[in-house]
């Protein structure tokens, strides 16, 4: 069996208030994606819808998709892990194309979450957690991730403003990505300044700043086997490792509060298939839904050592000069996080940056990159290597 | 005729908004009223499980019986809550939270009277049984 590659990215602006329908929202990532592999709708064999479905009132949009987007008659189908469903359907493309089932898969992520308010948005997503023994106390994804962010702090001493100094890189890079729907820059004052909307009480110890925002968007990944890689790309950039893990929903049902155990578990998987170690990696994208997210992501994935990960923001090691630029796109909490598009976002800005078309935000001459992307609160990790 | 069945929908009680009223470890809702916090235990391997479930994967048996949550468990971690999703707004601020008891963990909510300079981590804490304002029941960690 060949390698599997990469030949097409692309995806939406992540904006508030898409002024679409869903299908009209997907054709414009699927679009970017197909010019940039430089393909036609007959070359795709197979595609992959990827969502979280609590926000469609479509019933099983694959289908809708692959009409609007000429994808017929080849098989469609939906899947979704929360918030990494795009990463799990890269997953399962590479395992359609390495079998040889396919050759060409067309991952298509995707979230309308304007259609329902802020409120319902977070009920629904805090029913990503345990509906039956949790959801009746009145959980929401920022209090869960708050739950982890004591705990690292008492642990390990992480302050505050190691947290918010998270957001302040984002911003620096949010800024200059026109694809993101938070584009002004963050200070780390606007933290203690009652009067800055960043300083709000969300969940303590996470503040408004902290956390990411929901968003309309998609994403496309074209995957290809080694031949139409070949033939179709001129900088080919190719899957060297993949990992997923899963653990218990209810955080009662866990050991550790300091970190995130499929985050471990899916990157020592994908580094044992790519064949390397955290310091091959050259540039990265971690699933930021809230600053603590990515404090727990440098450690998870051996950046740092447990409790280190905030050294690396202090000493500026994951801006786009420093040892290892991470989220140098400006992450979710720039870029907007539109749940089953985020993980396709997350693999082109890796692809871009393997192949130096990164513009403004491209990190020097990379040549393995790393896509970690988290569904719910720490219940899926997908960790996938890339590399040209 | 038979007599149609009637659902019994006990665990529609649980929490100020319930997602899911019927399951087979209904039984929770007349401990809490009676004042215990329960879980289950397998009776063929022994092992205790907090939330309570019906079915052992371990044994792939159902045979469970009823312990209480007694004693104290050491506070874990907790976030205060300034902004509530839809349906729990009137009880702003609360705070959710997990105690470990070492053979099982506990998730729910600290007692709404407790400020919160007077919650530390690491801190002993009990799991009692607590009605809420719309009538509807729960538990919270008080310290102990």
């Amino acid at each position: 069996m060949g390698k599997v590659g990469i030949i097409g990215v692309g995806q939406s602006a992540f904006v508030r208030g898409y002024p679409g329908s869903i299908r009209e929202l997907v054709f414009e990532g699927f679009t970017e994606a197909m010019k940039d592999a430089g393909i036609s709708v007959k070359d795709i064999d197979a595609s992959i819808v990827c969502s979280a479905p609590e926000y469609d009132k479509q019933r099983s949009p694959a289908g809708v998709f692959a009409e609007y987007l000429g994808l017929t008659p080849q098989p469609t189908f939906y899947l979704e892990s929360l918030c990494s469903s795009s990463s799990t359907g890269l997953k399962t493309a590479y395992a359609l194309v390495k079998s040889g089932l396919h050759d060409m898969v067309a991952v298509i992520g995707f979230q309308k979450m304007s259609e329902i308010s802020s409120a319902e948005s977070q009920e629904r997503m805090g029913r990503g957690g345990d509906i039956q023994w949790e959801s009746p106390f009145g959980t929401m994804m920022p209090a869960y991730y708050a739950m982890y962010a004591r705990a690292h702090m008492e642990k390990y001493g992480t302050t505050p403003e190691d947290l918010a100094s998270i957001r302040v890189k984002a911003s620096t890079y949010g800024q200059i990505n026109e694809k993101a729907v938070y584009r002004k820059p963050v200070a780390l004052e606007q933290f203690s300044d009652p009067e800055s909307p960043m300083s709000g009480p969300v969940a303590s110890p996470l503040r408004v700043g902290d956390c990411c925002a929901n968003a309309d968007g998609s994403s496309c990944v074209i995957v290809a086997n080694e031949e139409k890689t070949k033939a179709f790309s001129k900088k080919p950039v190719w899957v060297l490792g993949i990992g997923a893990a899963s653990t218990a929903v209810n955080l009662a049902g866990r050991d550790l509060f300091t970190g995130l155990t499929v985050a471990e578990q899916a990157g020592e998987q994908a580094y044992k298939m790519a064949g390397i170690t955290p310091k091959d990696i050259d540039v990265a994208e971690v699933h930021d839904c809230f600053t603590i997210a990515e404090m727990m992501a440098y450690e998870n994935l051996g950046f740092a050592k447990p409790g280190e990960g905030k050294d690396l923001i202090r000493g500026k090691e994951t801006y786009k000069e420093g040892s290892i630029p991470i989220n140098v796109d400006g992450g979710l909490l720039s870029k907007g996080h539109p749940i089953g598009a985020t993980g396709g976002s997350q693999l082109r800005t890796i692809v871009l940056q393997l192949r130096g078309e990164a513009g403004d935000m491209q990190v020097k001459d990379p040549e393995i990159g790393l896509v970690h992307n988290i569904g719910g609160v720490g219940l899926y990790g997908n960790v996938t290597i890339l590399g040209r | 005729m038979a007599k149609k069945k009637e659902m019994d929908t006990r665990f529609g009680k649980f929490g100020t908004v319930s997602f899911t009223a019927i399951t087979k470890v209904n039984d929770f809702i007349d401990y809490l009223e009676q004042g215990k916090v329960m879980a289950t235990r397998c009776m063929d391997c022994g092992l205790t499980f907090f939330p309570p479930r019906a079915d052992c994967y371990h044994c792939l048996a159902s045979n469970m019986e009823w312990i209480e949550v007694s004693g104290t468990g050491k506070l874990v971690t907790y976030s205060k809550l300034e902004y509530a999703p839809i349906g729990f707004g009137d009880d702003l601020p609360y705070a959710i939270a997990l105690l470990d008891y070492g053979e099982y963990k506990v998730f729910g909510r600290i007692a709404g009277d407790l400020p919160e300079e007077d919650i530390k981590v690491g801190m002993d804490m009990k799991t009692v049984p607590n009605t809420l304002p719309n009538g509807q029941i729960n538990y919270v960690f008080e310290k102990a």
